[in-house]
C-alpha cells in the first residue's frame, strides 16, 4: 500500500500552470527523487503534497498525519539552543525525545548552542533533525542537501537509508546523490503546455475559450 | 439556466456590454430629472432657505455609500463560498466608487452643516460613523493594491470586506453612544407626518433611483476593465511562457 | 499549543524579541502629551482617559508585526502550518503570547501613567479593569491585521491603516469605562460592552486570521 500518492496532478505558481499531469505512487520503504532545471516548479509541487497550496488539478492522497514538511528554509529560531528548537517541534507534533535526533544528527556538542551561532550548514542539520523528531513517516524535502559539507550529505544519507528501512518513504528535489537506491521521477515531460495546446488553464481563463 | 451563468466572465462581458448604454442612459435622465427638480422647482424651506436643498446630493451620496459596502460584502461572499472572479473583481470596482459616494457625503454634509450648525465639522455621530466608513474603503483599497496575486487579493480583502462590515457595524453604534448627536434623523422613513413633506420627498426619490443607477453604471465599466485587464495578464503570462 | 505559547514567550524575552519596548512607547505617549498641551492638571485629568487608551492602543500596534512575520520569514510558518496544530489554535495562542509581553505589561503600567497625566482617583481601578478587559481585544484584532498582511513586504503601514478601524469600538468603550469611572458614574453598560467585543473577537477572529494566514501562505 501507498503512504503518499498523486493522481493527474497540475500545480500552479503565482496563479500561472507550472506542472501538469503528475502522477507517483510512494511505497513504504521506498525513495522518490524529483529531478527537473530550475524553475520547472519541484518547490511548488512539494508544498502542494504538504498541503500549503491546492492543487490546480488532480489530488495528492496521504495517509493521515502521514507528512513531514521541511522546506528551503529551516524555521530555526536563532535566540533558541539547538536543544530547545527541536524540543519545540517534538512537543508540536507530540513526539517525546530529542535526543536521538540530535545524536543521529551529529549535534550532541552543539546542544546548548544559541542556533543564531551555528554555521549554516550546522544548521542545516538541524532542521533535517527535525524530521526525526516529527516521527511521521513521509519526509517531503526540498533541497535538503544545500550548504551541507560532504560528510554531512553522507550522515544525512544514512538517515535517510535508515528511514526507509525502519517502513518509511521520502519524497526528495534534489540534485545530489544521496546514495540511496531510489526512483527518479524527471519533471521535465510534465512542464504544463499552453493553453492552446491543450494545456490546463487557471479558472479564470477556462471562461475565455 | 442559473443565475450563476453571469458569473462567467465572458457570458458577463456580453451582457454587461448590452445593457451599458441602457443605464447609462437612464442613470443620466434620473438623476438630471432628480437634481433640476430638486434645486429648481421646490419651494424654499421655511427655517433653512435654500441650503436644504442639498440633500438630493447628501442623502443619496450618503445611502449609496453604505449600499456600495453592502454589495462588496455579498460579492466577497459569494466570491468565498462559488470562486467567481467576477463577483471579486465587481468588489474591487465597487471600493473607489463606494469611497468617493463616502466623501461625496461628507462633504456636501460639511457644506450644509456650515450654514446649519455654523461649523464645517462636528463629531457628530453620522459624520463620525461616515468617517470611520471612509477609512474601511482606504483599508480595503490599500489591500487591494498591495497584493500582488489576484486570486490571493481577492481572498485577503474578502476576508477583510466580512470582518470589517462587523466592525464598522459596531462602530456605528459605539459613535451614537460616544456622542449623542447634532444630525436629524432620517427623512426618509414612511411616516410621512413628522417628515419631509412631498413636494420635497418626490424628487429625492427620484435622485436616489438617479444614484442607484450611477453607481451600477460605474460598476459596470469598472468590473469590464477589471476583467480586460485581468484577462490581459493571463494573455501576457501566455504569451511569456510560449 | 502549550509549546507554542512557551516558545512565543521565550523568543520575545531574550535578546532581540522587543519585549518592553511597546511599554517604553506607552511611557513615551504618557509623557509627550503634558509637553504638548501644557501641565495644567485640570485639562490633564480631562483627557487623561482617552490619551492612556489611545498610547496602550498605539503601542500594541507597534509591535503586532512581529506575531507572524517573523515565523513567515524565517519559514517557521509553513511548518507550523504543516503540523498538527490547527491554524486557528496557533493564531489564538500567538495572540494570547503577544497580550502577555505587550498587553498585560500596559495594564500593570496603566496606573503609575495615571498619575504622571493627573487622572482622578476614582478613575484607578476602572482603568486597570478595562484595559485588563480590551486590550486581550486589541492583540486578537491585531492578530488578524497582522494575518492579512504576513505575506507582503512593508506591510506595516498597510497593517496600521486596517487595524486602527477595526480597534475603534474597542477603544470607544475602553476610554468611556475610564471617563464615567472618573467622573463618579456608573460605568456598567460601556464596560458590558467592551467585555462583549472581546468576548466576540476572541472567539471569532482566529478563524479569520487563520483562514487569512493559509491564503498567505499558498
Amino acid at each position: 500500500m501507498s503512504l503518499l500518492s498523486a493522481h493527474d496532478l497540475a500545480v500552479a505558481r503565482a496563479g500561472v500552470p507550472v506542472l501538469e499531469g503528475v502522477g507517483f505512487a510512494l511505497a513504504a520503504g521506498r525513495a522518490l527523487v524529483l529531478r527537473g532545471p530550475n524553475g520547472i516548479g519541484k518547490t511548488t509541487l512539494l508544498r502542494t503534497v504538504a498541503g500549503l497550496q491546492p492543487p490546480l488539478h488532480g489530488r495528492v492522497q496521504a495517509a493521515p498525519d502521514a507528512v513531514a514538511y521541511a522546506a528551503h528554509a529551516d524555521g530555526v529560531k536563532g535566540t533558541l539552543s539547538v536543544t530547545e528548537n527541536l524540543a519545540f517541534w517534538a512537543s508540536v507534533f507530540g513526539t517525546a525525545s530529542v535526543a536521538a535526533a540530535i545524536d543521529r544528527m551529529n549535534l550532541r556538542d552543539l546542544a546548548d548552542r544559541r542556533a543564531a551561532n551555528l554555521s549554516a550548514g550546522q544548521k542545516r542539520r538541524l532542521g533535517l533533525a527535525r524530521l526525526l523528531v516529527t516521527g511521521r513517516p513521509v519526509w517531503v524535502m526540498d533541497e535538503p542537501t544545500v550548504s551541507l559539507d560532504t560528510a554531512s550529505v553522507q550522515l544525512f544519507g544514512d538517515v535517510v537509508r535508515d528511514h526507509l528501512a525502519a517502513g518509511g518513504a521520502a519524497l526528495i528535489a534534489t540534485h545530489i546523490d544521496l546514495g540511496l537506491d531510489a526512483d527518479v521521477l524527471d519533471l521535465g515531460r510534465f512542464r504544463a503546455r499552453p493553453a492552446a495546446a491543450g494545456g490546463i488553464r487557471s479558472a479564470f481563463d477556462e471562461a475565455f475559450t | 439556466m442559473s443565475i450563476w451563468e453571469y458569473a462567467n466572465p465572458k457570458k458577463f462581458m456580453q451582457t454587461s456590454a448590452f445593457l451599458l448604454p441602457w443605464v447609462t442612459g437612464l442613470a443620466l435622465i434620473a438623476m438630471l430629472v432628480g437634481l433640476v427638480w430638486g434645486f429648481f422647482f421646490t419651494p424654499d424651506a421655511d427655517k433653512f432657505g435654500a441650503t436644504v436643498k442639498i440633500i438630493y446630493l447628501h442623502v443619496p451620496a450618503a445611502m449609496m455609500a453604505i449600499s456600495a459596502w453592502t454589495m462588496m460584502l455579498v460579492t466577497s461572499l459569494i466570491w468565498l463560498i462559488r470562486r467567481h472572479h467576477v463577483s471579486a473583481l465587481a468588489a474591487k470596482a465597487a471600493a473607489p466608487i463606494g469611497l468617493m459616494f463616502t466623501v461625496i457625503g461628507l462633504v456636501t454634509g460639511a457644506i450644509w452643516g456650515q450654514p446649519m450648525w455654523g461649523t464645517w465639522w462636528a463629531w457628530d455621530p453620522r459624520l463620525t460613523a461616515f468617517l470611520i466608513l471612509a477609512l474601511f474603503y482606504l483599508g480595503y483599497i490599500a489591500l487591494w493594491a498591495a497584493v500582488e496575486n489576484p486570486d490571493t487579493a481577492a481572498d485577503l480583502t474578502s476576508v477583510l470586506a466580512i470582518v470589517g462590515s462587523v466592525f464598522a457595524f459596531l462602530s456605528r453604534y459605539a459613535v451614537l453612544f460616544w456622542n449623542q448627536g447634532l444630525h436629524q434623523g432620517a427623512s426618509l422613513s414612511l411616516d410621512e407626518q413628522e417628515n419631509v413633506s412631498d413636494v420635497y420627498w418626490l424628487p429625492l426619490v427620484v435622485c436616489i433611483a438617479g444614484f442607484v443607477l450611477l453607481f451600477v453604471t460605474l460598476v459596470l465599466i469598472r468590473t469590464r476593465t477589471e476583467i480586460r485587464s485581468r484577462r490581459l495578464q493571463a494573455l501576457l503570462t501566455r504569451e511569456r511562457l510560449a | 499549543m502549550i509549546a507554542l505559547l512557551f516558545r512565543d514567550l521565550r523568543l520575545a524575552v531574550r535578546a532581540g524579541g522587543g519585549f518592553g519596548l511597546g511599554l517604553a512607547f506607552f511611557l513615551l505617549v504618557a509623557v509627550i502629551v503634558p509637553l504638548g498641551v501644557g501641565p495644567e492638571p485640570a485639562t490633564l485629568a480631562r483627557i487623561a482617559p482617552g490619551i492612556l487608551w489611545v498610547g496602550a492602543l498605539l503601542s500594541c500596534l507597534l509591535s503586532l508585526d512581529r506575531i507572524f512575520a517573523l515565523d513567515f520569514e524565517d519559514g517557521s510558518l509553513d511548518l507550523l502550518a504543516t503540523s498538527p496544530l490547527p491554524m486557528e489554535g496557533a493564531v489564538a495562542v500567538k495572540a494570547l503570547a503577544h497580550w502577555l509581553v505587550t498587553g498585560l505589561p500596559l495594564v500593570l503600567a496603566a496606573p503609575v501613567l495615571g498619575v504622571l497625566l493627573n487622572l482622578p482617583l476614582p478613575g484607578y481601578p476602572w482603568l486597570v479593569i478595562s484595559l485588563a478587559l480590551g486590550t486581550p481585544a486589541l492583540s486578537i484584532i491585531g492578530a488578524f491585521g497582522a494575518a492579512l498582511t504576513v505575506g507582503l513586504k512593508r506591510g506595516g503601514l498597510l497593517m496600521s491603516l486596517l487595524v486602527l478601524p477595526l480597534y475603534m469600538p474597542t477603544l470607544i468603550f475602553g476610554a468611556e469605562v475610564v471617563k464615567r469611572g472618573a467622573a463618579g458614574m456608573t460605568v456598567a453598560t460601556p464596560l458590558a460592552l467592551l467585555a462583549a467585543i472581546t468576548a466576540g473577537a476572541l472567539a471569532l477572529l482566529p478563524f479569520a486570521a487563520a483562514a487569512a494566514i493559509r491564503v498567505n501562505l499558498r
